[in-house]
């Protein structure tokens, strides 16, 4: 398993690293966010839209569950917040978002480790403190170090 | 002529009997929010199931509600975005069943538009251009409306909805779900003392509620504050800085655009802390439904239907749910 271990002090930043993964992205792929509130999921998220040229902003998902965006792939921008069960996920049809050809980007991946596919780009925030976040992104499975790879070359 | 609206966008199953776009003769809500309470928030599939189930009971209580019967109604409007779409189609599909089976013209009618339409329920009768302010579960838009149907969106949220944000401050502090209702109740009659940021966004019509929300968690994590006596301060103080944006931003579009009326629409304009600041605050008239149009109902959407049916609208039965519908 690779890591890649970025530092960020702004949300530009952070939405910079998120532009590189969604230019590098390809039909399938699957992105699990993790970290508390406020720690740069959604921002992280609206960087990998622009990368997929989607000229919206991505609002929070939390309140719908899912949000979809039309780009050079679809976007399904997940947030499993809510959700305590794994049957809860499943209504909400998550089979559908994993398996649908787009983009998947989940937030709140932990509490869905259970029932989500083991190989995927797995992204861990930590607050360091009001203006830094620290970002670690791991790859599990040979897609996602392939994937990795290409995008810590573009950093 | 009286227009039955049916409403299935959310979490409410709704349907009103609305005459000439102004007076309503009937208007049925049957929330979910009981069921939906223990996941806090929405889920679509239970709401879609949900809807199901209550849909005819409550299309039918409007009617006898009305005291009408089917020939006394001249058209069918429905709601056909934007909203979760398996709710919308539950809505969709009874009023295309009904449109066909009586005859009726069908006209489906943007959520957003009706919300902003509930202001026609009241007894008044707004004058156009106005500027709109939609704060809502899943929007906080600000709208230039200069006349039925004609729309032009100036601002949006970037991050967080209003009334989303509300969803999550309550859970940060333990409040539970719905967080609007619960905040506000909290907050009343506590002056709040502290200074959350506030995301001015300068130059533009946009909202942005994130920054606001991660740091009323560090304040509560900081302050172990959960079940302690400091959560109404901190409840009012959130409110206030939320109700200080969507105010001031709001006035301060109309004061650029040369706009004379505002509009406020949607569930969270039934946030009390936020009407008296409106009223309080701005030097032009402020248009606010009463609560309890101002949460989703059919009545909106019935009202909201007459003036697209005075406009021509008639939609085929091929009238299809966008979840993701704009206004334009």
């Amino acid at each position: 398993m690779t890591t890649l271990h970025i530092r960020s002090n702004s949300p530009e930043r952070t939405q910079q690293v998120g532009t590189i993964i969604g230019k590098s992205v390809i039909p399938n792929d699957l992105i699990l966010l993790s970290g508390t509130l406020g720690s740069g999921k959604t921002c992280l998220t609206q960087g990998i839209a622009w990368g997929l040229d989607i000229n919206e902003y991505t609002l929070s998902p939390t309140f719908v569950l899912v949000r979809e965006y039309y780009g050079r792939l679809r976007l399904y921008h997940i947030d499993l917040y809510r959700l305590d069960t794994g049957e809860d996920m499943m209504n909400i049809g998550l089979d559908d978002y994993v398996y649908g050809n787009g983009v998947c980007v989940i937030e709140w991946a932990e509490k869905g480790e259970h029932i989500l596919p083991a190989s995927n780009l797995s992204v861990q925030f930590s607050y360091l403190s009001q203006h830094e976040r620290d970002i670690r992104i791991e790859a599990h499975g040979e897609r996602y170090e392939q994937l990795l790879k290409t995008v810590a070359e573009s950093l | 002529m009286k227009i039955l609206g049916i409403e299935t966008s959310c979490d409410e199953t709704a349907a009103a009997v609305v005459e000439d776009g102004t007076t309503i003769i009937s208007n049925v809500v049957n929330s979910q929010v009981t069921i939906h309470a223990r996941y806090g928030g929405i889920v679509p599939e239970v709401a879609s199931r949900q809807h199901l189930i209550t849909i005819l009971p409550v299309i039918e209580k409007t009617l006898s509600d009305a005291t009408v019967t089917w020939q006394d109604i001249s058209a069918i409007a429905v709601t056909h975005g934007p909203g979760l779409a398996g709710s919308l189609i539950v809505g969709v599909n009874a009023a295309k069943a009904i449109a066909l089976s009586h005859s009726l013209p069908l006209i489906g009618i943007n959520h957003l538009e009706g919300h902003i339409c509930a202001n026609w329920l009241n007894g008044t009768q707004p004058a156009f251009p106005c500027l709109c302010l939609i704060v809502s579960g899943g929007h906080s838009d600000i709208v230039l409306m200069s006349d039925h149907g004609k729309f032009k969106k100036l601002g949006q949220t970037r991050d967080d909805a209003a009334g989303e944000a509300f969803d999550k401050a309550a859970r940060i502090m333990g409040l539970g779900y719905p967080g609007g209702p619960v905040i506000e109740a909290t907050a009343k009659d506590v002056t709040p003392t502290i200074q959350f940021p506030r995301a001015w966004l300068k130059d533009t019509c946009d909202f942005s509620f994130s920054g606001l929300k991660t740091a009323l968690l560090h304040y509560v994590e900081e302050h172990h504050a959960v079940n302690t006596p400091q959560i109404p301060d901190i409840a009012a103080s959130f409110q206030e800085a939320v109700v200080d944006v969507l105010v001031t931003k709001t006035i301060q579009a109309a004061g650029n655009l040369g706009i004379r009326q505002i509009m406020l629409a949607g569930g969270v304009a039934a946030n009390k802390a936020l009407t008296q600041r409106f009223l309080k605050q701005s030097p032009i008239p402020v248009h606010i439904p009463p609560p309890k149009l101002c949460t989703d109902n059919a009545a909106m959407i019935a009202s909201c239907g007459y003036y697209h049916y005075r406009m021509g609208q008639r939609d085929s039965y091929n009238l299809d749910v966008i979840p993701g519908l704009n206004l334009s």
